[in-house]
């Protein structure tokens, strides 16, 4: 699926991408595809995200960083959260499932493996510290409501599973 | 119109609000840690709904109301939730059941809420239903791990489902503000609702080998604003710090 971005202006982009998701530090909120459109209207930058989960407490704190990464650049910022159309974790970019798996959370998987790896039907989900197929579902929540928490049971290291979303 | 419009929402989020509320009593004190952190994810998922749909109540009544003094400072008679939601946790079997009929409920609604044509409805809609079909698959995982788990698991699950059956068929009553929204392409006629929510609630039990129970007197109100007795506690909870401390923030 597309990313359907409107269209976010060269020099929004930049400041945005110094954003990153206060739960996953290593993810920004572009790489995340949270950031629908931006630009400038009257000297204000307007700028409309689309929440991951409805109650996700960390859209707050995303509103507020991008907030203060334009203050800190000169600009007034004013956020709009919509919600249609709904997120999915098909907007997360390649390079952002990159960075999932090097910070330890396996990255979302198609829908329909998704559903094998959650009802515990297959071993699909990878673990990403020494990428064994040798995977067990722990429990269908992890520690946010994005993810699902797994084990491993060649390397017997825990790890969170970002759930997909479609 | 503006005024069935705002009963009509709150028909359908104060279920979300008090549920939210109820699950989140949960926290700290939940049966396991996954459990207690998968219920409170629900919890969370359910306040970031009802969040939505009160901001957009904010915006239609205007003066001086937020999401905040909507969710905090409305008497017991203005809540509009279900009397099912509002029953309280007591063990695991009461809280997991509760959870697996309101969800069935709850993701049929928003199936048919999505082409509501108010578009703010619509988009919530269309945002909660892909967090809910994952709340449904945990509720409905637990009550066929326990139906069909040990005679103890099986009794106390199927009690459970006993006691709160009686609070099922309120889900299909209309209100007044329901009847005016469906006619304005709005609202969703809930009364169709009924067999599809029964044909899968009774599946999921059969496949669980519990039993659906028989029963010919059933319990209403709350969608008229006339709570059990749980209802008073639970909003003495929810409301004393706004309460308390008027307008303080976190």
């Amino acid at each position: 699926m597309t990313q359907q971005i409107h269209h976010i202006d060269k020099q929004l982009y930049e400041i945005l991408e110094t954003v990153s998701d206060p739960e996953i530090p290593v993810l920004s909120i572009m790489e995340m595809g949270v950031v629908r459109s931006g630009k400038i209207v009257n000297g204000i930058v307007e700028i409309e995200i689309t929440p991951t989960y409805s109650g996700c407490p960390a859209m707050d704190v995303i509103a507020d960083d991008i907030k203060a990464a334009f203050k800190h650049k000169g600009y007034e910022a004013k956020i709009d959260l919509i919600l249609s159309p709904a997120w999915t974790t098909d907007w997360i970019t390649s390079k952002g499932r990159t960075a999932l798996e090097k910070y330890g959370i396996a990255s979302p998987l198609s829908a329909e493996s998704d559903k094998e790896a959650l009802l515990g039907n297959k071993k699909v989900v990878k673990c990403p510290q020494c990428g064994s197929f040798n995977t067990k579902l722990v429990s269908q929540f992890g520690s946010t409501a994005c993810k699902a928490f797994f084990k491993c049971e060649d390397c017997l290291e825990p790890f969170d599973y970002f759930k997909c979303l479609k | 119109m503006k005024d069935n419009l705002v009963q009509y929402i709150f028909g359908i989020a104060d279920n979300s609000l008090i549920l939210g509320q109820r699950i989140g009593e949960l926290c700290g004190h939940g049966p396991s840690l996954e459990t207690d952190i998968a219920m409170t994810n629900i919890s969370l998922d359910l306040l970031g709904q009802v969040r939505s749909y009160y901001q957009y109540v904010a915006k239609l009544v205007g003066n001086e109301a937020t999401e905040d003094t909507i969710a905090f400072l409305r008497k017991e008679r203005e809540y509009k939730n279900v009397l099912l939601v509002e029953q309280p946790n007591q063990d695991f079997a009461y809280s997991i059941s509760r959870q697996f009929l309101f969800d069935i409920f709850h993701l049929l609604l928003l199936e048919q809420l999505q082409n509501s044509s108010d578009d703010t409805i619509s988009a919530i809609a269309k945002k909660s239903i892909k967090e809910v079909s994952y709340h449904t698959r945990f509720s409905s995982d637990w009550i066929r791990r326990l139906g069909d788990g040990t005679e103890e698991s099986h009794n106390r699950i199927q009690e459970a489902i006993n006691h709160l059956w009686a609070f099922t068929d309120e889900l299909f009553h209309q209100t007044h503000a329901d009847i005016t929204m469906v006619a304005d392409g709005i609202g969703v006629d809930v009364t169709k609702l009924k067999d599809s929510f029964y044909k899968k609630v009774n599946a999921i039990l059969l496949e669980s080998t519990l039993n659906t129970p028989e029963l010919h007197y059933f319990q209403k109100g709350g969608k008229q604003g006339v709570h059990s007795e749980h209802m008073g506690y639970l909003l003495a909870d929810l409301q004393y710090m706004q309460r308390t401390y008027p307008n303080m923030n976190w």
